[in-house]
């Protein structure tokens, strides 16, 4: 048990750092902004005025080094500063990171509450509308463009029906109208993985053999359900959820670009186009730490619901 | 077996009707309607130069935002369009339909080549950690878990504002995000194989590693790799529709599935057929890819269940 959660936890470090570097080498690999100036015709800085700017920002030097750098200060909590606005990443992250985390919580409610207890009557009452409504949905939600999914919602029920508004977050802490459409264009493909995955773990625990000696014993129907089958049918849907939630983080940032939601997504989006690279990296460590906690965490839940791998 | 072939014989002097005995023999057992969508995919986008209606590239003033063919009134109150738009036409006036057909092509040579290239790496990965374990396999199993962390459309929309968005990039984007799938179940896959006599057998008759690899073990994952491979190609084209709305993906003019859907986001009020119908074209094909997908790992590979 030990053992297995240290090796999940060094290579969710690796993951972060490995991430984390693929972006901070693509950004500084860029063609250097500063060279402009100091091109002949350009706009009269000179090449010395240059090289002092590259070294007070550290652009000098070895791109490892830098990296290095930039790391120790981002474990203190020091991501640098904004180039476009001066202002601190950490800030400027904390400012948006609320709207996205309440979008992606929101939506996994929607997803886990929509998902698992339909793939759950879907494989009770196999053959039945509830399992023909439960595949439709999984082949629906997985293969509808979330963002063509918001488009509709949008023309449906902004253009023609002027139920809900189309932009932003609303007012106040949480604002339905506001939520509605971005928690089903973002929870949409998570709910029909978790139908998909709950579906098929419960037909396979029902027909184990303890379930078949549960029934000649004579317990109920619902006891056999939710206490023997759907607790051991759990552990595949806990397993995918990192998976699953990974999607979240590319999802929201087009679910945000859609709906105009103010959160990292659009932050992450826009501070590419600015070529603000501080930002970009400090964003895509937000994002590859948020996924390792995730699967991290569902490692954890799978260690406790699965005694095997606990006692191994 | 032959319980069920007598049942249906039986089924058939009872005399269910036509419909319903097509019904029981071939819509149902085969993903009948999902392989004609693909067929009409794949042949657009093998003719599609020769079949579109209309030039995908040339903009008409006259033509902007006109409604689609079945909306009489639009083209009553425009008596200057004189050849309908059968999906009606953009904000520069270029057919819908055409475009459509012209974005499948180069959707379909993206993804195929993204797809290969991801096919290849992948399951030579998997086969080199399945048959060699060892340090090899620890160091292949790393990457992978670390790669599996890297959100790609963050590193995608870092590089097309860096290097610039080209269909080459898009591509090798695409590739980075397809190999990783393959890995594990190849892996998974060569470990039991390896345990089988037959291969203890060609060891023993001399055989190198490498003539097992290729001739012994490669076979016989074949059937998991193809699986694997269309229950993927409807996540790339997803992925690369993505990148296409965000304006990252392949450069206008060119027309793509997804950057048709991000001209139209602005029209939505007025001309919502510039973004409804590309993303009709994503949900079919998509919806079609998987279903195909999973009757073929039904048949094939029910093993594979899980990872799906």
């Amino acid at each position: 048990m030990r053992r297995f959660l240290l090796r999940r936890f060094i290579s969710a470090v690796l993951s972060l750092i490995g991430a984390t570097f693929i972006v901070f080498v693509i950004s500084i690999g860029a063609d250097d902004p500063l060279l402009l100036y100091a091109k002949p015709g350009g706009y009269g800085v000179s090449p010395e005025q240059v090289q002092a700017l590259k070294e007070k920002l550290g652009l000098d030097k070895p791109i490892v080094v830098q990296y290095t750098l930039w790391f120790a200060r981002a474990a203190k909590g020091d991501l640098g500063k904004s180039i476009f606005d001066e202002r601190d990443v950490s800030k400027k992250i904390a400012e948006r990171i609320g709207a996205t985390l309440k979008l992606g919580v929101a939506s996994w409610i929607f997803a886990t509450l929509l998902g698992v207890p339909l793939g759950v009557l879907a494989a009770v009452k196999r053959g039945s509308g509830w399992d023909y409504l439960g595949r439709f949905v999984a082949l629906f939600g997985q293969a509808i463009p979330n963002f063509w999914l918001g488009i509709v919602l949008v023309l449906i029920f902004t253009v023609r029906l002027d139920w809900l508004p189309s932009s932003t977050a609303g007012e106040g802490f949480i604002s339905i109208k506001h939520m509605i459409m971005p928690v089903v264009v973002l929870g949409t493909s998570t709910a029909a993985g978790y139908l998909r995955i709950t579906r098929s773990a419960m037909l396979e625990v029902l027909d184990a053999e303890f379930i078949k000696l549960a029934r000649s014993k004579g317990v109920g129907n619902s006891l056999i359900v939710w206490k023997h089958a759907f607790r051991n049918a759990l552990i595949p849907p806990l397993t995918v959820s990192a998976i699953l939630l990974t999607g979240f983080i590319t999802g929201s940032v087009v679910t945000e670009t859609v709906f105009a939601w103010p959160g990292l997504g659009r932050l992450a989006v826009d501070s590419v186009a600015a070529n603000d690279f501080p930002l970009v990296t400090g964003i895509t460590l937000i994002f590859v730490a948020a996924w390792v906690l995730m699967n991290f965490a569902a490692d954890l839940m799978y260690a406790i619901v699965d005694p095997r791998i606990r006692l191994s | 077996m032959a319980q069920k072939t007598r049942d249906e014989s039986a089924d058939f002097i009872r005399g269910p009707g036509f419909f319903a005995r097509l019904r029981i023999s071939v819509l149902w057992r085969y993903p009948v309607l999902p392989v004609l969508i693909l067929l009409a995919l794949l042949i657009t986008g093998i003719f599609s130069p020769l079949i579109e209606p209309k030039d995908p590239f040339t903009q008409s003033l006259r033509a902007r935002n006109a409604a689609p063919a079945w909306n009489s009134q639009w083209y009553e109150e425009h008596p200057r369009v004189e050849l309908r738009y059968l999906l009606g036409a953009d904000h520069v006036g270029r057919d819908v339909l055409s475009r459509i057909m012209r974005g499948a092509q180069i959707s379909l040579m993206v993804v195929v080549v993204a797809l290969g290239a991801g096919t290849v790496i992948g399951t030579s990965l998997g086969l080199l950690a399945g048959y060699f374990r060892g340090p090899i396999d620890e160091a292949i199993m790393r990457i992978w878990d670390m790669w599996a962390a890297i959100p790609f459309l963050l590193i995608a929309l870092v590089i097309a504002t860096v290097i610039g968005n080209s269909i080459p990039i898009v591509m090798g984007l695409l590739a980075m995000v397809s190999w990783s799938a393959f890995v594990p179940n190849v892996r998974a896959e060569v470990l039991s194989l390896k345990e089988r006599d037959y291969i203890s057998n060609a060891r023993i008759a001399g055989a190198s590693s490498r003539r097992i690899i290729f001739r012994h073990i490669l076979p016989n994952v074949l059937n998991t790799v193809v699986v694997i491979a269309t229950l993927r190609i409807g996540g790339l084209i997803l992925a690369e529709a993505s990148l296409g709305f965000l304006g990252v993906g392949i450069p206008k003019p060119t027309p793509t599935w997804g950057n048709m859907i991000n001209d139209g986001r602005e029209y939505l009020s007025s001309a919502w057929w510039i973004s409804f119908f590309p993303g009709l074209a994503i949900f079919l094909v998509v919806m079609s890819l998987n279903f195909f997908g999973d009757w073929l790992r039904d048949r094939w590979d029910p093993r594979l269940r899980q990872a799906g």
